[in-house]
């Protein structure tokens, strides 16, 4: 059983220290400099931000909903919500193609009817990165709803609050630690989401091409570039891991 | 779709170990895995199954852009045939010191611009491209056809701003088949293995590219390996590149 366990550590330890051993530790600071690097950060950044806002809007609504209401058809739209979590996530961009691409269902009308083109602009990132982060935090925030105790609420209303201002002002602040590991679980997704995005935003230095798609690139030319960035998306991944042991890996 | 996920290095390259490395059973002969530049997709499966039939002698492919192939040998990734769309990814693997012999040009390709079928943008040249209004799909500076591409457009004095850069053709193809993309810069064969999803426009002599397409042996590759080689480069081989729009060395 310990052998076991060891060569299963091993087997998730291993590419790790790979990476670690190969990375070109004296030159990582040229090339964390390097234009293509840095655009690629700061793409990555403002978009994993801006989808983990979409899914803080939207996820949360959606968490209530699942949590709260009772109607036919929970069981399904959990399955629809929860199904971009267990889809390959290029699955997820074909899907997100036939819908929203400029041929696409509601797409066509996207572009004629608004001028908004998704496909090849950072917004078309955000979308693809919402996609599939969204889950994580529907999920995540639904379990706090359910674990929280609703007496709260019907005290805050015997004393006068509205369904919305007992919502805002009791429930909300309750699930804080809840928003805060889903949304930070869900901005991580979203930072690393590479088979959606590609998929469905294609791939331009500036535009669409975020840290994971710079690493596929990267590794066409040769493999220090790749390996560096790898290293900024696993120290990135482990930080959020350590911040959120508490929550998710409780010591014994 | 094609960005397939990924071309991810350690993935492919073990799958290509097992593969390499499947002797089946004893007696059995070996099956060459062969590296080919993905607008070979076509010719060189009707070839891989005409060495099947001809010779029992089993290949099989791994068909990306010429430079992910050229990363994935270098790296170890255990091939035994390299076929490259351009002479620059072959010279990366000869400079690897894994090629047996010398490399051999054995067809040669052009460029076409890829559009929607019906030309309902009527892109009719190169300097159409430029419209800022287009959307533009070429393949990025790594793979064979962005350079190629690039090199047509300086060649046409044309500056386009592309609106995404695939890793390797077919992707190109896939973006303007599906409507992401009005145009995209590709192989003259690509159009024809389309067979209708997108329609292919001329590019005249003045301003095409002829790419070039060099293939060789690599070391200890099994017989089979060689024996897909000198099927690729006989008369036979000639007439099925043909057939897929390919030009003769």
């Amino acid at each position: 059983m310990l052998a076991a366990g060891g060569l299963a550590a091993t087997f998730l330890a291993l590419p790790l220290l790979g990476l670690l051993v190969r990375a070109p530790w004296g030159a990582l600071g040229s090339h964390l400099a390097s234009a293509e690097v840095r655009s690629a950060l700061g793409l990555s950044l403002v978009c994993s931000l801006t989808a983990t806002l979409v899914c803080l809007v939207l996820g949360v609504p959606l968490a209530w909903v699942l949590a709260r209401a009772e109607f036919p058809g929970r069981g399904l739209l959990r399955g629809v919500a929860t199904l971009p979590l267990v889809l390959p996530p290029v699955v997820g961009g074909v899907a997100l193609l036939l819908a929203l691409g400029r041929l696409g269902l509601v797409g066509r009308w996207l572009e004629s009817l608004f001028g908004v083109r998704l496909f090849g602009t950072p917004a078309g990132v955000v979308i693809a990165e919402a996609f599939v982060a969204l889950p994580l935090l529907v999920l995540t925030v639904e379990g706090a709803l359910r674990a929280f105790d609703r007496r709260y609420e019907d005290a805050a209303a015997t004393l006068g609050a509205s369904r919305w201002y007992a919502f805002r002002r009791v429930t909300l602040p309750a699930l804080a630690p809840s928003l805060v590991a889903g949304g930070v679980l869900a901005w991580a997704r979203a930072l690393g989401e590479f088979g959606a995005t590609i998929t469905f935003a294609g791939n331009l230095p500036g535009r669409t091409q975020t840290v994971p798609i710079a690493v596929y690139v990267e590794l066409q030319k040769g493999i220090e570039d790749a390996i560096v960035l790898s290293l900024v998306l696993v120290a990135v991944s482990l930080a959020v891991l350590v911040g959120l042991r508490d929550r998710w890996f409780p010591a014994p | 779709m094609s960005p397939r996920g990924g071309g991810w290095l350690l993935a492919v390259a073990l799958l290509a170990a097992a593969c390499g490395g499947e002797d089946g059973a004893p007696g059995a002969p070996e099956i060459a895995m062969v590296f080919a530049a993905s607008s070979l997709t076509g010719p060189f499966s009707e070839l891989g199954e005409m060495l099947k039939e001809d010779e029992e002698a089993e290949v099989r492919f791994n068909f990306l852009s010429s430079s992910d192939l050229a990363t994935q040998i270098e790296q170890g990734a255990s091939a035994d045939v390299f076929a490259s769309a351009d002479e620059t990814n072959m010279q990366r693997v000869v400079d690897a010191g894994v090629a047996e012999g010398a490399p051999e040009v054995f067809a040669r390709n052009r460029l076409a611009i890829a559009v929607r079928p019906g030309n309902p943008e009527g892109i009719g040249s190169l300097a159409d491209l430029a419209d800022e209004g287009l959307v533009v799909s070429l393949c990025n500076g790594e793979c064979p056809a962005g350079q190629y591409a690039r090199a047509a457009l300086d060649a046409a004095g044309v500056e386009v701003e592309p609106d995404s850069l695939e890793s390797e053709v077919k992707a190109v193809i896939t973006r303007v088949a599906t409507g992401e993309a009005d145009a995209g810069i590709v192989y003259a064969t690509d159009v024809i293995a389309a067979d209708g999803e997108v329609e292919g426009v001329d590019i005249p002599p003045g301003e095409n590219v002829i790419a070039t397409y060099p293939i060789v042996v690599l070391e200890s590759a099994p017989a089979a390996g060689r024996a897909f080689v000198d099927l690729v480069t006989s008369p036979e081989g000639r007439r099925v590149l043909a057939r897929y729009g390919f030009r003769p060395r």
